[in-house]
């Protein structure tokens, strides 16, 4: 008899959950720098849409993209640039036209609170023995920090010379712009290069920041777009026109993200 | 049918162990069990057919001439050997002192020793840096010494020592307790030190042991992965071992990666045959190694 009684009780469970409606799952998956904003925009966007919950997944770019183009289920894909949602668009998960930037971000030279090589200018990360830090040039960041290395070779006051005697002192090129910082935030290297939004999260304590005129510095732009696939791609737009919104961008602001429309 | 039929072909002179064995469990079911397992065996055979299949020949051996490949492979070499050497220098006596089981902390030991190896590497790797690192519990000392670990080769071997070197301690204490103590007792009798019974009874009668050890910790240090990145950063022909430069390669370069993974894998399967074929029948041979 106690025997029937459970089967009946799991056969109530099992109906109330399945004729309940059913919550949405969006996955997202998103540049690892994103993470601390898109997880309040995620907040937001559960508090104004109940029965949709957000799930992420952060990591470099590159890695996203790739998953995507191996087939990896999602709904959105939110780059750190152009190349990875192009690389998503060739491999036909995504549509060109569903492609809108919602977000800019820069780059900052960061080092360890107590600033144990003593930087003061961009200049001192020139000075043999500094040990810098960068994302690998695989990683957006990587390839953004490369470019900006290459704008101050091209500079007269920097020059060439500059440029080389810098990539002489990266002692490691990491895998996603945060195990840059946490790097540099634990104090194994004098240096590093991330962007303007990663200085903002928990580790902005920890560290210090050497800020890169704007003739020298990048101007990365966050491409998002539905994928062609997507099994919810209405609430996903929505999730869109939220970066988009106001609101939206004022919290990408907060954490140092400049406006989609600069 | 088939299979009944082939049951008779069998002369019932020549097998007759078999043939009542064949009465009490009944031919099918030994078939249905090889069925069973077949599909555990596909998924691990599966991926490693597509990885073979997803390069040619030709494309191995271009990506040999690359850099970056050369770089890899020479980085992965010399730290994992170097890590042997460092594991025989450090962990025979570890691997001695385990060997006796009535030894003071036997089982605390025990357990230590058996902790990285199911760790996280990537755990592994973090306490490492909170260790060695710069501003680390002893990095500090290191700092005022002159000399820094992270972001240096010493990182990888430390990295790869620390996941890798308990397989040889293990192997190795498993080698001295098969060692007939009445052969010790003997030797020392008959006048030989401590160190003399050590060095000419012990270590040659487990050496096989000793050197299958050796070659799990090699190939377990070649493919250490999440500690090194984490402790030891990435930096090619400096801390880029070749699974690093596979995971940050396979975005870029995917023939890079398809080559390091093939000479992995191939590395990596050579060396657990030498270790079953020669080794292992070795040490199941050996008295003593069911306590273990």
């Amino acid at each position: 008899m106690k025997k029937w009684n459970l089967l009946v009780f799991l056969l109530a469970i099992l109906c109330t959950s399945a004729c309940a409606p059913k919550p949405v799952a969006l996955t997202v998956m998103a540049a690892a720098s994103l993470t601390e904003a898109f997880e309040e925009l995620a907040q937001h966007f559960e508090a104004q849409n109940p029965g949709i919950t957000v799930k992420f997944n952060f990591a470099g770019s590159q890695q996203l993209a790739q998953q995507i183009a191996e087939g990896a289920p999602a709904d959105l894909f939110a780059s750190a640039n152009q190349k990875q949602m192009q690389a998503a668009v060739g491999a036909g998960r995504v549509d060109e036209a569903a492609i809108q930037t919602f977000a800019h971000n820069r780059l900052v030279v960061i080092y360890p609170e107590d600033n144990p090589a003593g930087l003061d200018g961009l200049e001192d990360l020139a000075r043999p023995g500094l040990k810098l830090v960068m994302a690998a040039k695989e990683v957006p960041v990587g390839e953004y920090s490369l470019d900006f290395l290459e704008k101050a070779g091209q500079e007269p006051a920097l020059g060439l010379s500059y440029q080389r005697a810098v990539l002489r002192n990266i002692v490691s090129y990491e895998e996603n712009v945060k195990a840059v910082l946490n790097k540099v935030a634990l104090g194994e290297a004098d240096a590093g290069i991330v962007y303007t939004s990663d200085v903002n999260g928990e580790a902005a304590g920890k560290i210090g920041q050497l800020m890169i005129p704007d003739e020298l510095n990048v101007f990365a732009s966050y491409p998002i777009a539905v994928l062609k696939d997507s099994q919810h791609a209405t609430q996903a737009q929505a999730f869109v026109e939220l970066a988009l919104s106001p609101v939206g961008q004022e919290i990408l602001g907060k954490y140092g993200f400049m406006p989609a429309q600069k | 049918m088939a299979v009944i039929s082939r049951d008779k072909t069998y002369p019932k002179t020549t097998r007759p162990v078999s043939s009542a064995l064949n009465r009490s469990r009944p031919r099918w079911t030994k078939d249905a069990w090889q069925l069973l397992s077949l599909p555990f065996v596909l998924f691990i055979v599966i991926p490693l057919i597509a990885l073979f299949s997803r390069i040619t020949l030709a494309d191995v051996l271009v990506t040999l001439q690359q850099e970056q490949a050369q770089q890899a492979i020479r980085v992965s070499l010399t730290t994992s050997l170097t890590t042997v050497l460092v594991t025989l220098l450090l962990g025979t006596p570890v691997a001695y002192h385990l060997s006796h089981p009535q030894a003071r902390f036997h089982r605390v030991l025990d357990t230590l020793i058996d902790l990285p190896t199911v760790l996280p590497p990537a755990v592994a790797g973090l306490s490492l840096l909170v260790a060695f690192g710069r501003r680390g519990l002893l990095g500090e000392w290191f700092t005022i010494l002159g000399f820094t670990i992270p972001f240096t080769p010493v990182a990888v071997i430390m990295a790869q020592t620390f996941i890798a070197a308990p397989l040889y301690i293990k192997a190795a204490a498993l080698g001295f307790a098969s060692v007939d103590a009445e052969l010790k007792r003997a030797a020392s009798m008959d006048g030989a030190g401590r160190w003399q019974v050590f060095r000419f009874v012990i270590v040659p009668m487990s050496w096989m042991a000793l050197l299958g050890g050796c070659v799990l910790t090699w190939a377990r240090a070649l493919g250490e992965f999440g500690a090194t990145i984490i402790f030891a950063g990435n930096f090619p022909g400096r801390t880029q071992t070749m699974p690093l430069a596979i995971y940050l390669g396979f975005e870029i370069d995917l023939n890079v990666a398809l080559t390091l993974s093939v000479i992995l894998v191939g590395l990596s399967f050579a060396i657990l045959i030498l270790v079953k074929r020669f080794l292992h029948n070795h040490i199941e041979a050996s008295p003593a190694s069911e306590e273990y």
